[in-house]
């Protein structure tokens, strides 16, 4: 059956329908909040936190209020593409507003409220969850977000980023994408999402997307990532970054303590870390954070001095 | 009189947080108003997620002067000891002091004299400086503020006489301060802009009315009755679970219980795990059938009323069951295509800690300690005692371990099963990290005895090896609880195990020593009975320890007990207080008196009557007859009496005979204390 009339564009105020209108509707909407529209940053990392606009900028004494979605890369989470919601390459929307406003959890109840979850006919539950990152060195209390029993988001106000007491609070919320699509669409696997509309000229679902890429990074990261260069790339990532704080450069420095923290991600897929050494990789890349967050912090006191 | 209403808003308060903080906020203000002088009838606290209320009833409107008066330093005492009373006290000058004479001289005085006045007035510093001391597990700051508190805190209702009080508390930063008010909020999502209060009764009947209910113990009942509607109209009963009932009491201000099903699916998984994953991820109450099996329908509480009456919302946790219960049922198909026993090699990988090596070389160590404890349990078999140690760890590298860490043993145990290894063996795995706690079972299996003490006494011999021994307030590797389940299943299950075969450290005897004396005050025991046992020393058979113990106390609690210990204490007194005089003493008085110097009958009759008792009571004591041991003692207190009424102890003129009827008040001592050390009795 054909529909010759064009498919209907997106509405203002219409609900999300699939994986890509729920992105653009978290977009408009803290857009409408007076957050920036950043892009996800181009590096491989294992959550939106990383991103310099919530790590870096959630230090120092400067008003941040943004909202991105980030890609995350989890490669222990892997499952060849097997398991209906564990993957090891998955989106995070972020929104990070610093400082918190007084109204932030209404808020965030309304960008529920955007995307389609009526509160007249859902249970939302705010249970205790206290965030830590051991390679960040930061922390922050919060809660995850129930919807009817399910955690739909991860909310936090970071008081500490590299071991540095924040100057402002900042409140950062973190939806898991594709669960929370799985839930409005009603869906058993993440594969069978729609990606776009399904009325739109090539309706495609997240599995025609990513599927594969499931199944052969997960198997690059399981069986055949080379380990000794993983910890070539880790040496190399760390030395580089020392050097570069030395430079005073927090930006370049950082890039590079993201790029060890993720071949040390890889190198735990593959099984080749010890419990003891575990510990002390986490130390490693947690005294890179720690020296790029100083040496950042020190840019933005100067400007605002 | 007046009442004091304060409501604390915030943004969503942990529930396990919640109780303790209620009390609090009503010991910091009550503890307040009592230092200010203000009395008051009656204080309670109440605490919701969103909110910690307290009312104060009875406080007067006004308060008098009170004048308070202090004493200083004498007269002409040191200038430094002047100048800190005239400090303490907010003095000026020795001009606002007084000079008194007190009969032991003459002192300054200081009359201080608080101004009374509104109550009103001194309620607002009284409060902010409660909340300034309210001590939250966990705190933090918000926005650009510097102020602490669980979470970020929004408004404040303090009224006093049904007036609001003046006062404010300011967060720091940019922010705005939080100035007293009469407004709140009510339910979040069933109640929409403020609500304005004049007074207790009329907040908590307008909080009823925005969906809150202010006292956990209502919210608890509601959770309660209506879960139990639920589930007798499911045919089900409702598995009560009090820590999940308080939680999930503090997660919600409505509480709305609703009924909920369980996949067909996943009934053949073990019920433990269902049980677990609903109660731990999804806070759910799990129901039972009429014969006592885990039935298909569970219990969630929903902290919202839906227009349709709560259909989405079950919906929507079933799906979440769903999806947490196929991660299960994937488990415990997949962890069943491997036999425990190829398992063994995985547990190489695993440290058990650091300085300790691997599961794989503790498991060696368990099956070796294991069949060593066998020889000494009646009814173990060596063969299933080694099977079950070697296998007691495997699942531990199980996924369902892996997702469930909490049930670890009890899924090696249905794996076990399931390969349909012995069921001696299946039962000792699940059951050697048990008893978990006072109130937990104890092994009383044969086979399972024997592997659960071998669990223990490695872990406490080991981490004692390499000095990570327990101190007063850190105890990370649950030593104490191991050294307590050894004592129970040794001693419940009347195991004869002589301790020290088993280790050498002297301390650890000691630190087991130590948990038995704790476990025997909290059944009762008189702890100077326990003293008086345990100082024998020597003694590592805690059955035949405690038999001893027992013994003592009802011997002690007889005639001939109570007697005996009266005649015990004048020997030993008159004993101590010469060795006290005379340093030597002991020395010379040590051994057998001298039996011709004995010159009154009455001497003779004790010489004779320790002998008897040590002709008989050794005996006993060998056959463990402790009682026995106890009643021979009992022949020496007549003759005891009769020696203090007619025999002179510290006959002045003749200092051997003096010695000599030190030696027999000694040897009756020294007699006595071989069966218990009554000097530790306490009258």
């Amino acid at each position: 059956m054909s529909d010759l009339s064009p498919a209907p564009s997106r509405s203002k105020g219409a609900k999300p329908t699939c994986f890509q209108e729920l992105i653009l509707t978290l977009q408009d909407y803290w857009a409408a909040q007076g957050c920036l529209i950043l892009q996800p940053y181009d590096m491989e990392m294992g959550a939106g936190t990383f991103h310099t606009a919530t790590t870096l900028r959630a230090l120092g004494p400067k008003p941040w209020y943004a909202a991105y979605v980030q890609p995350c890369r989890r490669p222990s989470d892997g499952r060849y593409g097997e398991n209906p919601n564990r993957l090891q390459h998955y989106y995070q929307f972020q929104a990070i507003l610093k400082p918190s406003p007084p109204d932030i959890l209404e808020r965030y109840l309304g960008s529920l409220e955007a995307i389609g979850i009526d509160t007249g006919l859902h249970d939302i539950r705010f249970v205790e969850d206290d965030w830590e990152s051991p390679t960040l060195g930061a922390w922050g209390l919060g809660w995850e977000v129930w919807c009817d029993g399910m955690e739909i988001t991860q909310f936090t106000y970071f008081q500490q980023v590299g071991g540095i007491e924040v100057d402002l609070v900042a409140g950062e919320i973190t939806y898991g994408l594709e669960r929370l699509a799985m839930y409005l669409f009603d869906k058993k696997t993440v594969y069978e999402l729609p990606y776009n509309s399904a009325s739109s000229e090539v309706p495609l679902t997240y599995g025609d997307v990513f599927l594969q890429n499931e199944q052969e990074q997960s198997t690059y990261n399981f069986e055949h990532a080379d380990t000794e260069m993983l910890f070539r790339h880790f040496a190399d990532a760390e030395k580089e970054c020392g050097r570069l704080i030395e430079k005073k450069l927090p930006l370049p420095a950082y890039d590079l303590c993201i790029k060890a923290s993720h071949a040390f991600n890889m190198l735990d897929a593959r099984g080749v870390i010890s419990v003891t050494e575990r510990q002390s990789f986490i130390l490693r890349v947690r005294d890179l954070a720690k020296a790029c967050c100083e040496a950042w912090l020190t840019t933005q006191t100067a400007k605002a001095a | 009189m007046a009442e004091l209403l304060l409501e604390l808003l915030s943004e969503e308060i942990p529930a396990r947080m919640q109780a303790r903080a209620a009390d609090d906020l009503k010991r910091l203000v009550c503890d307040g108003l009592k230092a200010a002088g203000l009395t008051f009838t009656d204080a309670r606290a109440f605490a919701t997620p969103r909110r910690l209320a307290l009312v104060v009833d009875g406080l007067p409107v006004a308060r008098e002067d009170v004048s308070d008066e202090r004493r200083g330093p004498r007269i002409g005492a040191p200038d430094q000891a002047i100048q800190g009373f005239l400090k303490g006290a907010g003095l000026a000058s020795l001009d606002e002091a007084e000079k008194r004479e007190t009969g032991k001289g003459e002192f300054w005085f200081a009359i201080v004299t608080k101004k009374g006045g509104p109550t009103a007035e001194a309620l607002p510093e009284l409060i902010d400086a409660a909340l300034k001391a309210l001590p939250w597990p966990k705190s933090m700051k918000w926005g650009s503020g510097t102020m602490q508190w669980v979470r970020p805190l929004q408004s404040i209702v303090a009224l006093f006489d049904d007036k609001v009080l003046a006062g404010e508390v300011a967060p720091g930063g940019q922010m705005a301060p939080i100035k007293f008010g009469d407004a709140t909020r009510g339910h979040r999502f069933l109640s929409k802009g403020a609500i304005r209060v004049t007074g207790f009764a009329d907040y908590t009947a307008k909080l009823r009315a925005a969906h809150v209910m202010l006292d956990v113990a209502e919210r608890k009942r509601i959770i309660l009755e209506g879960a139990e509607k639920l589930c007798a109209g499911a045919q089900v009963t409702l598995r009560v679970d009090e820590g999940l009932l308080d939680e999930v009491a503090g997660l919600v201000e409505w509480p709305v219980p609703l009924l909920g099903t369980i996949d067909a699916a996943f009934m053949d998984v073990p019920p433990e795990v269902l049980i677990v994953s609903m109660k731990t991820h999804q806070r759910y109450f799990a129901t039972t059938t009429q014969d006592g099996l885990l039935a298909n329908r569970f219990v969630v509480v929903a902290n919202n009323v839906t227009r349709d009456g709560g259909a989405t919302v079950v919906d929507g946790n079933e799906r979440v069951l769903r999806a947490r219960l196929s991660d299960a049922k994937f488990f415990w198909d997949q962890d069943r295509k491997v036999r425990l026993e190829d398992r063994l090699p995985a547990l190489k990988n695993i440290v058990f800690h650091a300085k300790l090596g691997t599961q794989a070389e503790r498991v060696g160590r368990l099956a070796k300690l294991a069949v060593e404890i066998a020889g000494h349990v009646p009814g173990a078999d060596r063969g299933l005692v080694e099977q079950a140690a070697l296998l007691c760890k495997a699942d531990l590298v199980t996924g369902m371990v892996g997702e469930f860490p909490e049930l670890q043993g009890i899924i090696g145990r249905y794996y076990a099963l399931s390969e349909e290894l012995p069921m001696a063996v299946a039962d000792a795995i699940g059951d050697h990290y048990a008893p978990a706690g006072p109130n937990d079972r104890c092994p009383d299996a044969p086979v399972s005895i024997a592997v659960a003490l071998a669990d223990k006494l490695d872990a406490l011999v080991s981490f004692w090896s390499i000095g990570e021994k327990p101190t007063g307030s850190r105890d990370p590797f649950a030593l104490r609880r191991a050294a307590l389940g050894v004592i129970r299943m040794v001693v419940e299950n009347k195991i004869r195990l002589p301790l020290r075969n088993f280790f050498k450290a002297d301390d650890l005897m000691a630190f087991f020593a130590e948990r038995l004396k704790v476990q025997m005050r909290e059944k009762g025991v008189r702890h100077d009975v326990v003293d008086a046992v345990f100082a024998l020393g020597n003694e590592d058979d805690l059955v035949r320890l405690l038999a001893r113990v027992e013994a003592l106390q009802s011997f002690l609690g007889s005639d001939a007990g109570k007697n005996l210990l009266t005649a015990y204490g004048r020997a030993a007194n008159i004993v101590r207080a010469e060795e006290k005089k005379d340093k030597g003493l002991a020395a010379r008085i040590a051994g057998a008196p001298d039996v011709v110097l004995l010159e009154q009958i009455e001497e003779k009759a004790v010489v004779s009557a320790l002998a008897d008792v040590e002709r008989t009571k050794g005996p006993a004591l060998k056959a463990e007859d402790f009682a026995g041991a106890m009643a021979a003692l009992a022949v020496l207190r007549a003759p005891i009496d009769a020696y203090f009424e007619k025999v002179t102890v510290n006959v002045t003129d003749r200092p051997e005979l003096r010695l000599n009827r030190l030696k027999l008040l000694n040897q009756i001592r020294v007699t006595m204390d071989s069966v218990a050390d009554f000097s530790k009795i306490e009258g």
